[in-house]
């Protein structure tokens, strides 16, 4: 990656400041809040995938185990500073022990696929089951397919009264953002994410270089599911509620569209693509004339066919043609050359 | 005689009926630089991918400075310092020259040094002028030379290099020589070639394979001018 930590840090804090502060002009914060969230989880995504060359079809168990395991912690611990620690270790938990069954065992990427889709097809139908009343972890309740309703929400940590709610939620999401941004921007910046890349790029040769390929990528999905967990416990003091949905096939398959739309390999484009194409399905669920996920589809094919690399690598592409180093450096170059033959009579 | 880095034991791969390596038993010593030939399907590859790990041996054991590796995966061997190059380019396309020295180097050293051993690999391999290119986008012999790069950055005692003239210019096989030559002063070299003009430039002693097992072990100018090796390239024996 071009630049260097400090570059990125000044850029994101710039960036998330002005963002805070125009957004809202723009878009009511409690719908911005809820795109904020889905940035990150796909932010999750695209950092194992776009920069580890890990497809996970199941990033939505690891966005619902946060969530449920924030509210089932809430309600037993009754503030919410260590269940929102414990929404973020859990999933990493849970995706390092799935990791190290996949990768140790060597298996190849369409199986990684399939077992990532079934883990989240399993917890789903789990969750789903457990509306009886022998369904409790301490006083919560699963619920089943109600859900959990009634969970404290989000409070200033130490006083469980001092909810964070409305815009103040807003700020502390779009500030968790930028910290997740600059976060999984040093993690790349990193001999472990630089290494994570070249595993990416060729796993036979870096192992042959003499780096643990399997413990590498059990490492970055454990990261990845960190986040997502993360993701899931804001979504979960968003909605006030947390459903067997999070775990559904539509919404693995929402984030991997987000990763393709917006752009894999780059840090920016699985969080546009979350927030665009989410923000575009609250217009649309507005209408009754479309189906939503009819157009989510037409988007993802013609994303395919004309754009395959995603918005944010097509504009940066456009970019550089435009205004690149390469065409100014070379005119600097003639410049200074004229200016030596002169000298030089 | 010098310590003996590389041992095989009655080494042996089947897939299914055919025997690929058959009770191969091999040595090489500290710094000495060995040619595998024979004619293909002769099992040399395989041996070579039974010894780095890529693939398990059936039967049979090898040994690296003593320590049995025969169930160690690719990495765990490299990790003694031992530097592999495979058959194809086995590179990183999507990063530049100096990013895949620099996470070559990295392996054996903290970032700082990898940078210093990265600068100095591209100088002693006179890759200054591609550097900053992506290997995608370089010819098939600059592949080769950024792959041996990544095999010297690690400063191995062992390289195991698998056809590394292969698909090469003159020009480019001259350079690869003498890079090779000079990684032999501190390391031991088992070279896996077709190239016979290749082998005779380079090599002392030579190892011939035909049908999974070692047809003869000798200086490579009595192996060249062996009647069976001839018959055996030629085909006329079976």
């Amino acid at each position: 990656m071009p630049g260097s930590l400090s570059k990125d840090a000044i850029a994101t804090i710039f960036v998330t400041a002005v963002l805070i502060w125009v957004m809202p002009l723009l878009i009511g914060t409690y719908t911005l809040t809820v795109l904020i969230i889905y940035g990150m989880l796909g932010l999750s995504l695209g950092l194992i995938w776009g920069f580890g060359g890990i497809l996970c079809f199941g990033q939505a168990a690891f966005f619902g185990l946060g969530a449920y395991t924030y509210a089932i912690a809430a309600i037993n611990i009754g503030e919410s500073t260590l269940p929102m620690f414990l929404a973020i270790v859990v999933p990493a938990i849970f995706a390092a022990l799935l990791g190290a069954m996949m990768f140790y065992g060597r298996l190849t990427d369409v199986y990684l696929g399939v077992i990532t889709l079934v883990v989240t097809l399993i917890l789903f139908k789990f969750i789903n089951s457990t509306a009886g009343p022998q369904y409790v972890i301490g006083k919560a309740r699963l619920g089943g397919f109600n859900g959990i309703p009634g969970f404290q929400t989000l409070n200033v940590p130490g006083s469980p009264d001092a909810y964070i709610w409305g815009d103040s939620y807003f700020y502390v999401c779009a500030v968790l953002m930028g910290m997740v941004f600059l976060l999984a921007s040093a993690l790349l910046r990193s001999s472990f994410g630089r290494i994570a890349v070249g595993i990416r790029e060729n796993e036979t040769r870096m192992s042959l270089m003499g780096y643990d390929v399997r413990a590498r990528k059990t490492v970055l999905f454990a990261i990845g599911a960190a986040i997502a967990g993360l993701a899931g416990a804001l979504f979960a003091n968003w909605g006030e509620i947390v459903t067997p949905n999070l775990f559904s096939l539509g919404q693995s398959a929402e984030i991997i569209i987000w990763c393709i739309v917006g752009g894999l390999g780059t840090r920016f484009g699985p969080i546009l693509g979350a927030a665009g194409l989410a923000y575009l399905k609250f217009l649309l669920g507005q209408q009754a004339l479309i189906d939503n996920t009819l157009i989510t589809g037409l988007i993802l094919v013609l994303f395919v066919l004309f754009l395959p690399k995603g918005i944010v690598p097509a504009l940066t592409g456009l970019w550089k043609v435009s205004f690149g180093r390469r065409p100014l450096g070379r005119i600097h170059h003639k410049r200074r050359n004229r200016q030596r033959q002169r000298l030089n009579g | 005689m010098a310590e003996v880095v590389l041992e095989t034991h009655a080494l042996t791969m089947r897939f299914g009926g055919v025997v690929a390596a058959n009770n191969v038993d091999f040595k090489l010593h500290a710094r000495e630089l060995r040619c595998l030939i024979g004619p293909n399907g002769a099992g040399k590859s395989t041996f070579f991918k039974c010894v780095t790990g890529l693939q398990t041996p059936t039967e049979g054991e090898v040994y690296m400075c003593g320590i049995e590796t025969t169930h160690w995966m690719p990495h765990q061997i490299a990790s003694l310092g031992v530097g592999i190059k495979t058959q194809t380019p086995n590179v990183l396309d999507a990063l530049s020259v100096s990013e895949n020295i620099w996470l070559a180097a990295r392996r054996f050293h903290d970032p700082k040094e990898a940078n210093r051993k990265t600068q100095e690999v591209i100088e002693r391999l006179a890759l200054g002028s591609i550097a900053r290119d992506g290997l995608g986008r370089l010819a098939h012999g600059e592949r080769q030379r950024v792959e041996l790069g990544l095999v010297a950055v690690g400063d191995p005692w062992l390289v195991l290099l698998d056809e590394p003239a292969a698909g090469m210019s003159a020009e480019d096989v001259e350079r690869m020589t003498g890079i090779i030559h000079e990684l032999n002063k501190s390391a031991a070299i088992i070279i896996v070639e077709h190239d016979m003009q290749f082998i005779r430039s380079i090599a002392e002693m030579v190892t011939v394979f035909h049908q999974g097992k070692v047809l003869m072990e000798d200086h490579v100018g009595r192996v060249m001018s062996d009647p069976t090796v001839r018959n055996v390239y030629l085909g006329k024996k079976n």
